[in-house]
């Protein structure tokens, strides 16, 4: 019972550190507080306790008083808003660059996948001092991706992406939680997180049994569902070139401008007609149903990847 | 004071002044809650309108407007005979407001019958979503949400008529009795201010949910 | 000497006075019937949840049954006993006889709002006996409307009718409150208690409707499968936690408003002072209710919304918290100079502030957007909310309970077992929840039926601590019951407070008032002519 029972969680990424320090910066203004709220009550109790004699003392307020208690958890809250903003604001915006995983939850699994393919359930193996970047998507409810030892924790959506990222700083393993309830097995849905040597990470990669990379994949799936007969180069395409596309800014047909990315792929595989590129015909029939989560995000890889083999340097 | 209204004064109140303060006070604030019942469904249609435009365009562009317009009449006239209602209340005519309470009722049952129309017209064309649904293959992927929610929304609108047509054979009965006085007609006076208000929703629902869009670039 | 008039418990016997009975006051008490057994219930899910919760591994119970019992722990605990907790039994009682009047102003509409909140019970009890919910009471989609196998219709239902009951209740104790004050009444001159409901009314009014039209949609949704909800058929699951917190937020206050605005009475009773800063108190009231409306977002700070919004709903919900640190300050402050002494009604207001307060600075935490990231779905927000809901809700409806229960039925309770018993929650609330704050920064998420090893030690200081909070609810619900049989009889004014409630008899007579009281001074004003302007 008492194994590894401790009263504080494990540090282990580059941002846990500077949360814990607000979080202890919270428990100190708490037990001030407390404290002294608790001593004033105590010593009101004992000093004015109901005696022979003894009378209450009417009194009908006092404006300063009231404008210091509200003034002063006022300027409290504005600087505990403010620092805990800041670092919410680090924390959340995603980097450009880092190893990028894809993690798809399910009733009641994690699937993950390696920048190089691999692919493991309810594990997730990674090197120490690097920044890892994850794209999340969930095939049925709303799951929650939820490491403690780094202070992650981000909702996984159907139906949508959700990024997270962190850097591991500890070597040595951690819990995977699920933190939004999704049924039955909910409690069971999660695993370990192993963060190594990126040596050490390199050779347990080399270890799995090899599987179809994410590149190719996409690849593949990019013929296989006959992508290329239409988004070819040359002028008589009936879908744009997708070739560098990735990562630019794409004007639709009602002049806007969205984002190529990963969610705009993937609504374009399952909704085409919705924002449509300048200058084509709504021709692309929908992939609603005919493709998995996690073969959307290969072939959003893949498509990325074109950008430095195709396009003009 | 006459033994009538003593009568009607209930125990707890001082003066029949008083009880009539607190009951239309009452009934404002329930008015107040329906605003948010529907500011609630209001809401969802305008996220969803915001996601998918051409979804929602499509879907007004198919209900018929002309039956829309038509019920629209209705309703606004049955607004008015509603207060004509009250007013025979007031004046202490307690049977011409009953038959205008009876008038307000076939109107509102002329409404409901063409709203019922509507949706049979809405199964024939298989638009019932979860139950009898088959667009065609030119519906957009998110008619369904559209369709949702002309159900609830509808439906929402037509469960209040039904309530308030309920109430209706009650306060008639009553006016036609004499149950009410000048000085004493609340009940008549609350039921008006629930009937303007299902009026109300309707001058919202009808411009959501027929025309909004239909000469749009869209259509 | 005249013939004194019966008193509303006399009178009529028989079942049909009761089931049939327009009075506040027996409807108050067939409120508490009701409140009490739904209280009980959700007090067995909680044992039994914490129970499992002994061992790491999963021994008791299927993961199955583990997840109905907290769904229906939190079903019960908030519908149909935190939220009509202190408004339906002690609002209903004491509002009428606060500000002079025979009766609330909708006699009527009051019965009615009880068998509304009866019908929405027994939707849920036959959701429980049909075979359960497990959905959580939070009922989040895509989960509820289309994976979970359990009765969430029947479970939605219940909560959907029970709704209108509160809707009721609000409209008619706002129509109470402005037009059937006595003579002389000002607003000013109103009890805090009086303000706090009032302030509750509004939230019950504007709040309601909106999460009964949600749960309304996703019943829509479970039956017809029209895709309002689900991302597959173009529906958004996010916009059901939008909407389903607009209310659920200010619910929160529904709970703690009337909570603080029994302790106000408390306070000034006990201490024989008038409250300290009263106009403070009485418009913190209102400023929590309108800021409660601002501030659903930041249960969905991990849900993806987007940053800004984020950081608004940071801010606002900050500012929610210095009302309620302003009620707190002047609480304190009433306490000085008074004459205070410490029957148990007091020991339980005592009790409330403290808890209230970690309850509070520990919301802090959780609207601070980097932390809450950490501890969001954790044990943390487990923790914290009993303190709020049980460490203030509770004890202030046990306050209340005590303070009115010899007007209530005219019987004293025995007086020391009350504060041993009020000293046993108290501990035993601490053991149980204060292990869950640490608990929730290890990481535990909360919902969980099996957890790991090293979080044992925890749990089981838990669990330890639910027993003797079980035991002090236990010892409660046996000597209250006593005391209506062998309890002293129990004098209009027996603990020398002030308000109109005490000056009629002990239980009131059916109307209230032998005549119209009017009314001369401000609230909790005592005979000390001297009054002190710091």
């Amino acid at each position: 019972m008492f194994q590894d029972f401790s009263l504080w969680p494990a540090s282990a990424s580059s941002n846990s550190g500077s949360i814990d320090a607000l979080y202890l910066f919270l428990i100190g203004i708490s037990v001030f507080f407390s404290l002294l709220i608790v001593t004033a009550l105590l010593f009101f109790s004992v000093r004015y306790r109901r005696r022979p004699g003894h009378r209450a003392q009417q009194i009908e307020g006092s404006l300063p008083l009231e404008l210091l208690w509200t003034g002063v958890p006022l300027v409290l809250c504005l600087f505990i808003f403010a620092w805990g903003t800041r670092l919410f604001y680090r924390t959340q915006t995603m980097p450009e660059e880092g190893m990028r995983f894809h993690v798809t939850g399910k009733q009641w699994m994690w699937k993950i996948r390696h920048p190089s393919g691999q692919s493991e359930i309810n594990t997730l193996h990674l090197p120490v001092g690097q920044k890892i970047l994850l794209t999340m998507i969930s095939e049925d409810v709303i799951h929650s991706f939820f490491v403690p030892a780094f202070r992650v924790k981000k909702d996984v959506l159907p139906g949508m992406y959700s990024s997270l990222w962190f850097t591991p700083t500890q070597v040595g393993t951690y819990h995977l939680f699920c933190a939004e309830y999704c049924g039955t097995k909910h409690s069971e849905m999660g695993g370990q997180v192993i963060v190594m040597d990126p040596a050490e990470y390199q050779a347990w990669l080399d270890g799995r049994p090899s599987e179809r990379n994410p590149l190719a994949n996409g690849a593949l799936l990019f013929q296989n569902l006959r992508c290329d007969t239409c988004h070819t180069p040359g002028p008589s395409a009936r879908g744009p070139e997708l070739a560098g596309r990735f990562g630019r800014d794409v004007t639709l047909s009602d002049g806007q401008t969205v984002r190529f990315d990963e969610r705009y792929v993937r609504e374009s595989v399952l909704e085409p007609a919705k924002r449509l590129s300048a200058g084509f015909q709504p021709l692309m029939p929908s992939y609603q149903g005919q493709i998995g989560e996690s073969d959307i995000l290969d072939l959003s890889a893949y498509l990325k990847s074109l950008r430095s083999s195709r396009s003009p340097q | 004071m006459s033994s009538r209204t003593e009568g009607a004064l209930a125990h707890h109140f001082e003066t029949l002044e008083q009880q009539a303060e607190a009951g239309a006070l009452g009934m404002w604030a329930f008015l107040i809650q329906e605003v948010m019942f529907f500011g609630g469904l209001f809401t969802v249609y305008l996220v969803y309108r915001t996601l998918h435009p051409a979804a929602f365009v499509q879907g007004s562009a198919h209900l018929p407007i002309d039956l829309g317009t038509l019920n629209t009449g209705v309703l606004i006239g049955s607004s008015l005979t509603m207060a004509l209602a009250v007013r025979g209340a007031q004046l202490g005519r307690g049977k011409n407001a009953a038959l205008f309470i009876l008038a307000t009722m076939l109107l509102a049952c002329v409404f409901l019958g063409i709203k019922g129309l509507e949706y049979s017209h809405k199964w024939h064309d298989q638009l019932v979503p979860g139950l009898n649904w088959n667009p065609g293959p030119d519906a957009d992927a998110h008619l369904n949400l559209f369709y949702a929610l002309y159900f609830v929304m509808t439906g929402c609108h037509a469960l209040h008529m039904l309530i308030g047509l309920a109430l209706m054979v009650v306060v008639a009965r009553k006016a036609w009795r004499g149950g009410y006085s000048p000085g004493n007609f609340l009940g008549v006076e609350c039921l008006g201010l629930y009937w303007h208000f299902v009026d109300l929703v309707w001058i919202f629902l009808f411009p959501l949910l027929y025309l909004l869009g239909r000469h749009g670039p869209h259509s | 000497m005249s013939q004194k008039p019966p008193t509303y418990l006399g009178g009529e016997y028989g079942m049909r006075s009761w089931l049939l009975t327009l009075d506040h006051k027996r409807i108050a008490l067939l409120y508490l019937l009701g409140v009490t057994f739904f209280f009980l219930l959700g007090g067995v899910f909680a044992v039994l949840v914490r129970l499992e919760l002994l061992t790491p591994a999963g021994d008791l119970f299927q993961s199955e049954t583990y997840n109905k019992l907290f769904t229906l722990h939190g079903v019960f605990m908030v519908f149909f006993f935190l939220i009509p907790g202190i408004p339906a039994v002690l609002g209903n009682f004491l509002l009428p006889l606060m500000i002079g009047a025979k009766d609330l102003a909708f006699p009527r509409i009051n019965l009615l709002s009880w068998y509304i909140y009866m019908v929405g019970g027994l939707f849920t009890l036959y959701a429980m006996l049909a075979g359960g919910v497990d959905t959580g009471w939070t009922f989040y989609t895509p989960y509820s409307s289309t994976y979970a196998n359990s009765h969430v219709i029947a479970a939605a239902l219940g909560i959907f009718v029970s709704g209108f009951s509160s809707i009721l209740t609000g409209v008619n104790f706002i129509a109470t409150i402005h037009k059937l004050r006595a003579p002389g009444l000002s607003w000013f001159r109103l009890p805090l208690f009086v303000w706090a409901h009032y302030a509750t009314s509004l939230i019950m009014v504007l709040g309601t409707p909106v999460v009964a039209i949600t749960i309304l949609l996703v019943a829509v949704e479970r039956l017809f499968h029209v895709g309002l909800f689900d991302p597959a058929l173009g529906g958004d699951p996010i916009l059901f936690q939008h909407l389903f917190w607009f209310y659920s937020h200010p619910a929160v206050y529904i709970m703690i408003l009337p909570a603080m605005g029994v302790i106000s009475e408390v306070i000034a009773c006990f201490s024989q002072k008038r409250i300290f800063g009263y106009k403070f108190v009485a418009f913190s009231s209102l400023a929590i209710a309108v800021l409660g409306f601002l501030v659903w977002g930041h249960h969905m700070f991990v849900s993806g919304q987007s940053l800004y919004a984020g950081v608004v709903f940071s801010l606002l919900s900050f500012l929610v918290a210095i009302p309620s640190a302003v009620k707190v300050f002047n609480w304190i402050a009433t306490l000085y100079r008074g004459s205070i002494s410490f029957e148990a009604p007091m020991l339980y207001a005592l009790g409330f502030i403290g808890l209230f307060t970690i309850g509070g600075l520990t919301g802090l935490f959780l609207a601070t957007l980097a932390v809450d990231v950490h501890v969001h779905d954790t044990y943390f927000v487990v923790a914290h909310f009993h303190f709020v809901m049980v460490g203030g809700t509770v004890m202030a409806y046990l306050a209340g309970l005590h303070f009115w229960w010899p007007k209530m039925l005219g019987r004293l309770y025995p007086e020391t077992l009350a504060r041993i018993t009020a000293v046993i929650i108290f501990v035993g609330f601490n053991l149980t929840f204060l292990p869950q704050f640490v608990l929730g920064y290890l990481g535990m998420p909360r919902r969980y039926h099996v957890y790991p090893l090293e979080f044992q030690v925890l749990n089981v200081l838990s669990t330890a601590g639910a027993s003797i909070l079980g035991l002090g609810f236990a010892m409660t619900a046996v000597y209250l019951p006593w005391s209506l049989r062998y309890g002293k009889k129990a004098t209009p004014n027996p603990f020398d407070a002030r308000g109109l409630e005490w000056t009629t008899t002990s239980p009131p007579m059916a109307h209230n008032f032998e005549e119209v009281p009017v009314v001369s001074t401000e609230a909790y004003e005592r005979d000390e002519p001297e009054v002190v302007h710091v």
